[in-house]
């Protein structure tokens, strides 16, 4: 089960990527579990996706919050907080 | 009702008499950004971006009677006093015009996703651009 997974502003820097298509492990079903599972990568990773980050999530490009699910298919986007306008 | 996400300026005033051509309009209310102080360069997430600019005009008509509203967003690089946003309401009357232009803007600040960069490095969100988005709950 595959996903586009991307980064944005201040987090794509960090994590040196704009994004990647995952393969989702076995119970890796809400963006809550999909961060967590980014954060095992460890170093910079581990460091820009720790809990204690305020990061903002979409799916499908609609906000999301950590327990929205994920599956086949969906965009998953990661930044940081928006500073628009 | 209009979203744009450009790199190139816009002409306020060609914006604002393009909503006041419909005899309903009795009202035009408008918002215009402009960067302060240092040089930046906005990112933002294409097709998202427009989406939420869009989801964020139709709130405001669910709560407004509004007849017309441009939304426009600059990305790139950006210098002191360009113009970075504009935000053009039109209705019957300037109670509805004003609150749904601040209401366009302040949803914008914490919704849709842009992001400032200055040479000094990524700007911070603010609590208080949450705070103004909180009060129309």
């Amino acid at each position: 089960m595959k996903v586009k997974v991307l980064y944005f502003a201040a987090l794509r820097e960090q994590l040196g990527t704009s994004g990647e298509e995952i393969e989702l492990p076995a119970g890796v079903g809400t963006v809550a579990a999909l961060r967590s599972h980014l954060r095992g990568r460890g170093g910079a990773w581990e460091r820009a996706l720790a809990d204690g980050k305020l990061i903002r999530m979409a799916v499908n490009q609609d906000m999301a919050q950590s327990s929205a699910a994920i599956g086949a298919g969906d965009e998953v986007a990661f930044f940081p907080p928006v500073t628009g306008g | 009702m209009k979203v744009s996400v450009q790199t190139q300026d816009f002409d306020a005033g060609a914006e604002i008499r393009a909503l006041s051509r419909d005899p309903r309009v009795g009202a035009v209310a408008s918002f215009v950004g402009v960067v302060r102080a240092v040089a930046m360069t906005l990112e933002h997430y294409p097709g998202m971006t427009e989406r939420a600019l869009q989801k964020i005009v139709e709130e405001a008509r669910g709560r407004w009677q509004v007849l017309e509203c441009t939304v426009i967003h600059r990305t790139g690089p950006l210098q002191p006093t360009d113009q970075i946003v504009l935000v053009v309401v039109a209705s019957a009357h300037r109670g509805d015009a004003f609150a749904a232009c601040e209401f366009v803007m302040d949803y914008l600040k914490t919704q849709a996703p842009f992001w400032k960069k200055e040479a000094a490095g990524w700007v911070d969100a603010r609590a208080t651009d949450d705070q103004a988005a909180e009060r129309w709950k």
